[in-house]
């Protein structure tokens, strides 16, 4: 069998190179989709601890991270079109109207 | 020693870090999308190999298949062009890759460290009969509350990309 630390550093490597894509993209696009890598690196960390347990409730949560990931997408997306129509760019140095 | 369930998880890690990797280097949207399509593939394999097949089946229906969709088809209407660099990028290569680096391996270096006592799972593995009894007796409460949440998620949607009257 492989040991779940073997996943575990998996999961933190996904999560910090998740991490790493959030700050240093500058499309609003990739930066959203660095948020998606980070919370896949943390479902395959509740897998991990749900087959190391035996328990199932890692796996029920995988599932709710899961549903919510599809519905902070949508609606994420659609503040991504906005603010493209709005502001005519995705470069996220460009949308800093709160700095003014 | 290296058994077969060992050698498809390092293929299968290999993958998902190449393809995170590339979702970072890539310039165009397009490319970093099909890059993350590749790294939750390999990762529902690597769900698989640890025997839990309905989150695997979940994974490559909702994230590879729905969200994925999502994303190209919205990257596609907006025509996302290239990244440009600027300044700001100079200073993240020089420093904050470097930096980037280091963090990265802290956090494996920590983490295996702090994990290698736990051994491997017990060979049982769960069943999906198993699972679905959970989600619908014990959790039929906040299953049920998804569904809400989805439907909130789309009317938000859909109110907010609606074009405005012109009046």
């Amino acid at each position: 069998m492989v040991p779940t630390s073997y996943y575990l550093v998996l999961s933190a490597v996904l999560f910090g190179l998740g991490v790493i894509a959030f700050v240093f993209k500058r499309n609003i696009l990739t930066v959203f989709m660095s948020i998606e890598l980070m919370l896949n690196a943390v479902n395959l960390a509740f897998v991990s601890f749900s087959r190391l347990l035996g328990q199932l409730q890692g796996q029920v949560f995988v599932f709710f991270v899961i549903v919510v990931a599809a519905a902070e997408a949508a609606v994420g997306l659609a503040i991504i079109m906005l603010i493209h129509r709005n502001r005519g760019t995705l470069d996220v140095e460009n949308v800093d109207s709160l700095k003014d | 020693m290296i058994t077969p369930q060992i050698a498809v998880f390092l293929v299968l890690a290999a993958v998902t870090i190449a393809g995170a990797i590339s979702l970072i280097l890539q310039r165009h949207p397009i490319h970093s999308a099909l890059s993350l399509v590749v790294v939750m593939i390999a990762l529902a394999g690597l769900y698989l190999l640890q025997g839990a097949e309905f989150v695997a089946a979940v994974q490559i229906i909702v994230y590879a298949g729905a969200i994925m969709v999502l994303f190209i088809f919205v990257i596609m209407l907006l025509n996302a062009g290239e990244e440009e660099r600027s300044n700001l990028s100079r200073l993240a290569r020089y420093v904050g890759v470097p930096l980037g680096v280091v963090f990265l391996v802290e956090v494996a270096y920590w983490i295996g460290k702090a994990t290698a006592r736990l051994g491997s799972a017990p060979p049982e593995a769960v069943s999906t009969r198993d699972l679905s009894t959970l989600l619908f007796r014990e959790y039929a409460f906040p299953f049920e509350l998804t569904s809400f949440l989805i439907l909130i998620a789309l009317l938000g949607a859909l109110v907010l990309a609606r074009r405005e009257e012109s009046e």
